[in-house]
């Protein structure tokens, strides 16, 4: 009889620890859902903060409709506040302008002061969208829109519209260095303009191949960047001749 | 057959005309290293002018893509015009300056036969081409490598841009040097068959780079009419399929394949096509000739 209370005792602490145990979670993740748009842009800034430098190796693919280009290995240099540069340190790359802005610091280091708009969350991936609108009429980033992962407080996806450069896109995969804010493969997206030289110069020679590419193709199609990073050396400092 | 051969090289090579043409290439190749030594930018900001808006091009960029590579390319471009007339001086000279000498009858008196006499007459022509364009590869190639250095090389064509790693160029030139060298030859064999019905050498070589000329205009020019009937069947349009070995193949993301050739099968039925020809020009010489009253 004794036993039987004392099972029935411990049966119901077990229960009471399980109520518990959820409870806080709930409350944790209402915490989490909770927190304004503010925190979360705080949150995201504090990570990219602990970053003063960093020094990382990595492929880099190019992918514009009228270029034909190798991967490239290239090094990335980065410096505190803006300060970024990459380097194809044994051949020739093309570098889309606004690549800068793979250097997350960047969306806020242009817009100090800027309003935050609340979007909610992204269908499918839960990310929460926020659009920041800079204050400063002068400020060359005219929209910054971004789908921020919430738990790890990292930005996945950018879309950043400037003035005179257009729309780029950003997508980060996060790995190793997410806790830094630093993503493992950036994809980077940009407006093309139509490329055109005249005959004269060039002097082509007609092979009979059948372009794929119509002129209509060639206009206003977006290019794109990959940069897949191996490896980060953060903090370690870098000198400035490194940016020119 | 070989004794003759060298005799006509010694006859060649004697000429201090025959250097004109070294002279020339070298001043022209010189020139243009120079001038892109110290003013590349202007060329470079040029053929970059359309991407100025979507890409990052420093100074530094700009110093790297002018290298040796795309120098040597930038000649071999420019002298596309320049070499046949060189060549055609020789060439057109071979029988023509024979006949304007006197010396022509002289030397079908000898115990050589007709067909030996112009076969070998061809070879020393196409060896002096031969020579000429070793001289142009040392001076284009080997010395912009010297001076300008060596990165990856990148091709500006009208509607796209190729991109080779450094690595894999060279092989590319020696395969354009050997293509440029058959070009280079068709232009001696037409230099070669006007120079039989001709008395003295102006004529056949005016009327080589006449033809050259006109031709290479058609072959640029694009209007749809002559797209599929003349410019196909016109050797200057062949002429310039050396560049088809700069010309890469890519993947679906559009990133190089290294070692590859976009249209190789093009490339070798204009090689095809220029030593048709080449036996058509030679071989219509040859039975001129045969049948020739030599009066001088």
């Amino acid at each position: 009889m004794f036993l039987e209370k004392k099972i029935f005792l411990l049966k119901q602490s077990i229960r009471m620890k399980k109520i518990m145990v959820l409870l806080l979670i709930l409350v944790s993740i209402k915490g989490i859902n909770a927190q304004t748009a503010e925190e979360l842009i705080n949150r995201v800034r504090m990570k990219l903060d602990k970053v003063n430098d960093y020094e990382a190796k990595g492929k880099m693919r190019t992918n514009v409709i009228f270029i034909k280009a190798p991967v490239a290995n290239v090094k990335v240099y980065f410096k505190k506040p803006n300060k970024l540069r990459i380097n194809n340190e044994n051949g020739i790359s093309f570098i889309p302008k606004g690549s800068v802005n793979i250097n997350l610091n960047n969306i806020f280091f242009n817009s100090a002061a800027f309003t935050i708009i609340d979007g909610g969350k992204e269908t499918g991936s839960g990310n929460r969208i926020l659009k920041l609108l800079p204050e400063d009429e002068a400020a060359g980033v005219v929209l910054s829109t971004l789908y921020i992962d919430e738990k790890n407080a990292v930005i996945r996806k950018a879309k950043i519209t400037t003035k005179e450069s257009g729309t780029y896109e950003l997508e980060m995969t996060y790995g190793r260095y997410i806790s830094y804010g630093l993503a493992d493969k950036f994809i980077f997206s940009f407006n093309t303009k139509e490329y055109k030289l005249p005959k004269g110069i060039t002097f082509d020679y007609d092979d009979g191949t059948k372009k794929e590419n119509s002129s209509d193709q060639l206009k206003n199609k977006k290019g794109r960047v990959e940069l897949i990073y191996s490896e980060y050396k953060i903090n370690k400092g870098v000198p400035d001749a490194v940016f020119g | 057959m070989l004794k003759l051969l060298r005799i006509e090289l010694f006859k060649i090579f004697k000429r201090p005309r025959t250097y004109i043409a070294f002279g020339a290439i070298a001043a022209i190749v010189i020139l243009i290293q120079v001038a892109l030594k110290y003013d590349g930018k202007s060329y470079v900001d040029l053929l970059l002018n359309n991407l100025s808006d979507s890409f990052e091009l420093s100074d530094e960029y700009k110093n790297k893509l002018l290298n040796g590579y795309l120098i040597c390319f930038v000649i071999l471009n420019t002298l596309l015009i320049q070499m046949p007339l060189l060549v055609a001086l020789i060439a057109g000279d071979s029988i023509a300056g024979e006949a304007n000498m006197g010396t022509l009858r002289l030397s079908m008196s000898r115990p050589v036969s007709r067909t030996q006499y112009m076969t070998v007459k061809f070879l020393a022509s196409v060896i002096y081409t031969l020579a000429l364009l070793v001289w142009m590869a040392m001076l284009a190639l080997f010395g912009s490598m010297l001076i300008f250095g060596t990165n990856d090389m990148v091709v500006f064509r009208s509607d796209g841009i190729e991109q080779m790693r450094h690595f894999d160029v060279l092989w590319r030139y020696f395969a354009a040097f050997g293509y440029a060298a058959v070009a280079l030859t068709t232009v001696a064999a037409l230099a070669f068959l006007l120079s039989v019905f001709a008395e003295n050498s102006i004529g056949p070589i005016i009327a080589t780079m006449s033809i050259v000329i006109v031709f290479t205009i058609l072959s640029e020019m694009n209007i749809p009419l002559y797209d599929n009937t003349i410019k196909p069947y016109l050797f200057t349009s062949h002429m310039v399929a050396w560049k088809g070995f700069f010309y890469v193949k890519a993947d679906a993301m559009g990133t190089t394949i290294n070692g590859s050739i976009e249209n190789l099968p093009a490339i070798l039925k204009s090689l095809s096509i220029l030593f048709i020809y080449i036996i058509i020009f030679f071989g219509t010489a040859l039975c001129v000739f045969r049948k020739k009253d030599i009066l001088t």
